[in-house]
């Protein structure tokens, strides 16, 4: 029997609001413990949380840039249960009504565009971070984290495989960047995706029992973990076996997912309304200004550079595939720069020093205008690629600009069609060996032959100038 | 109103992580019974065509924006705890990874 994968993804991102979503403290990652802590997020009696307006337009941006409809009504809910690292014994989510609903995220497959549906994108706040000393008897509590604006994001059961997780998750963190609603930096736990992953017998409408993966640091992991986990999911049914419903978590070493020792008692978060929060409005009017601030999206933006700079799907993709990387070509073009050359600088050598660098774009030092005032001096013959490589590794060491590099070592292509008609005499006189070969159509001989003019203006001769005067003072010999 | 079980007790005790006693259970059988009768009287009600109220308050979009406030010093934000370190609150070893 053949079987199939039926995959939904949660994911939830902390977005970068300044200070946390219903109390004024900071959101800042890096502060030591508990102290970004005040009585709302410690859950200390009598204090009432009030909304955050930022963490509200964020999620809703989101929302809008995932095509889902936005809900005119919606509210937060408590959702009640005992852990350590919720000091209330509820967290303020977002139930019945979320915030956005219903839309969808295109990713490219095989066979190719897919749709993957999202369910619903709700507000909620992040708990507090559980730290376990090996051989303790304690654990300590953090409560930085308590009170981080959250956003929850649940997919459809439309995701078939492994590699269409990855690309799920690959598309919605860059369309998060784009709006810069998140850093979306897994290793700090801004970004949490889980999936649920089933499978069932190839075209069966019931779905089969379904397993929880969570935990894992990275997207590529989690292509990994799904992988695994359908296949280890099949391997149970066909030996006649039942998938048992469990969290599962991914261990690195052994390339597998592991189950996760938890107490399932079956949950029941009984929500009720937030009465401590008054329902939340979002009229027609709201809903268009942040339409209208949002930026262009990653998709739109690789499709324009494909209309308007020619590029290739590829190339387009890999340009827009960051906003910073993508910002930063547009800006070479607006100061001049052509757009193929540009291009392939951008992904090319300039990715490659950056790769080596470990440096972002927008930290890198060779201003936009700079590397556009380099393609300049391709574009005119002062420098061949050969020394532009050269010079753009001393613009991202120094941040100087090519020109004044070029000037300072002395770099610049001879284009003196005097000066090198004079060079290319001397190597004839002194070579009559190879130039007679030459003459007897041996194309060797004029290799020979550039190669000499070429050393004797110590590689700056403009190669295709030099070519051409030495086939015609070899032609008037 | 049909009497709230035993069963049904158990459960929302176990819920709210508490232990009772059999008479506490006898007790609390008889007191949820009486509150949701006295509540159910509200089914008498005819609320076809009334909107569900979301709220007590007819407030809508209290904000507040987004700029940071101090926070606690870290010794008052532990002073009340009953255990911590000089960093954190402490509580029982969590034996769930998290």
């Amino acid at each position: 029997m053949e079987y199939e994968a039926v995959i939904g993804m949660e994911v939830h991102v902390e977005l970068n609001t300044k200070s946390k979503v219903f109390c004024g403290c900071s959101t800042n990652f890096h502060a030591p413990p508990n102290t970004n802590v005040c009585p709302v997020c410690l859950g200390m009696p009598g204090v009432l949380p009030v909304l955050n307006k930022a963490a509200v337009e964020t999620s809703i941006a989101v929302g809008l840039a995932l095509n889902c409809s936005i809900s005119r009504w919606s509210k937060m809910d408590r959702k009640n249960y005992f852990y350590p690292d919720l000091a209330k014994n509820y967290q303020i989510s977002q139930y019945d009504l979320p915030l956005c609903y219903d839309g969808f995220v295109e990713i490219e497959t095989d066979n190719g565009p897919k749709r993957i549906g999202v369910t619903r994108a709700h507000l909620e706040e992040d708990t507090a971070r559980n730290v376990h000393t090996i051989g303790s008897s304690e654990s300590g509590v953090d409560f930085n984290r308590s009170g981080v604006p959250l956003l929850e994001i649940v997919t459809e059961p439309d995701i078939g495989s492994g590699q269409e997780a990855y690309e799920y998750l690959t598309g919605l963190k860059q369309t998060l960047q784009y709006l810069g609603a998140s850093d979306c930096n897994m290793e700090e736990g801004s970004l949490r995706a889980e999936a649920n992953i089933s499978v069932r017998p190839t075209g069966s409408k019931e779905f089969g029992t379904k397993t929880e993966v969570k935990n894992v640091a990275s997207f590529s992991g989690t292509q990994k973990a799904i992988a695994y986990e359908i296949e280890r999911q099949i391997a149970v049914l066909k030996e006649g076996g039942v998938i048992v419903q469990e969290t599962r978590g991914w261990d690195d070493r052994k390339n597998a997912t592991v189950s996760q020792r938890s107490k399932e008692s079956a949950h029941d978060y009984r929500y009720f309304p937030e009465p401590d929060l008054p329902p939340l409005q979002v009229d027609e009017a709201w809903e268009q200004s942040i339409r209208e601030s949002l930026p262009e999206l990653p998709h739109d933006r690789k499709q324009r550079f494909q209309e308007q700079y020619g590029l290739t799907p590829y190339d387009a993709g890999v340009l827009t595939a960051a906003r910073p990387i993508a910002d930063y070509y547009e800006a070479v073009l607006t100061a001049g720069g052509e757009a193929k050359p540009a291009a392939n600088w951008v992904m090319g050598d300039l990715q490659a020093l950056l790769t080596e660098a470990r440096t972002e774009i927008q930290d890198c030092r060779v201003a936009p205008e700079h590397l556009a005032g380099m393609l300049q001096l391709i574009a005119d013959g002062s420098i061949s690629g050969k020394m532009a490589k050269e010079v753009l590794e001393e613009m991202f060491a120094t941040g100087k600009s090519a020109k004044q590099l070029v000037e300072e070592k002395g770099l610049a292509q001879i284009s003196d069609t005097a000066e090198l008609e004079s060079i290319a005499l001397k190597v004839i006189e002194e070579n009559p060996g190879p130039v007679a070969d030459y003459k007897n159509g041996k194309d060797r001989a004029l290799k020979f032959l550039m190669g000499q003019i070429m050393k004797a203006t110590k590689g700056q001769g403009n190669p295709k100038l030099v070519n051409e005067i030495l086939v015609r003072e070899l032609n008037k010999h | 109103m049909a009497r709230v079980t035993r069963q049904e007790v158990e459960r929302i005790a176990d819920l709210a992580q508490l232990t009772l006693d059999e008479a506490l259970i006898e007790q609390l059988q008889a007191e949820m019974t009486e509150i949701l009768t006295y509540v159910d009287k509200l089914n008498e009600l005819d609320t076809s065509g009334v909107e569900p109220a979301m709220h007590a308050l007819e407030h809508t979009n209290v904000f507040r924006e987004d700029t940071v406030l101090p926070s606690l010093d870290r010794e008052q934000a532990l002073d009340n705890a009953p255990s911590s370190d000089d960093e954190y609150f402490l509580v029982p070893r969590i034996l769930d990874s998290e």
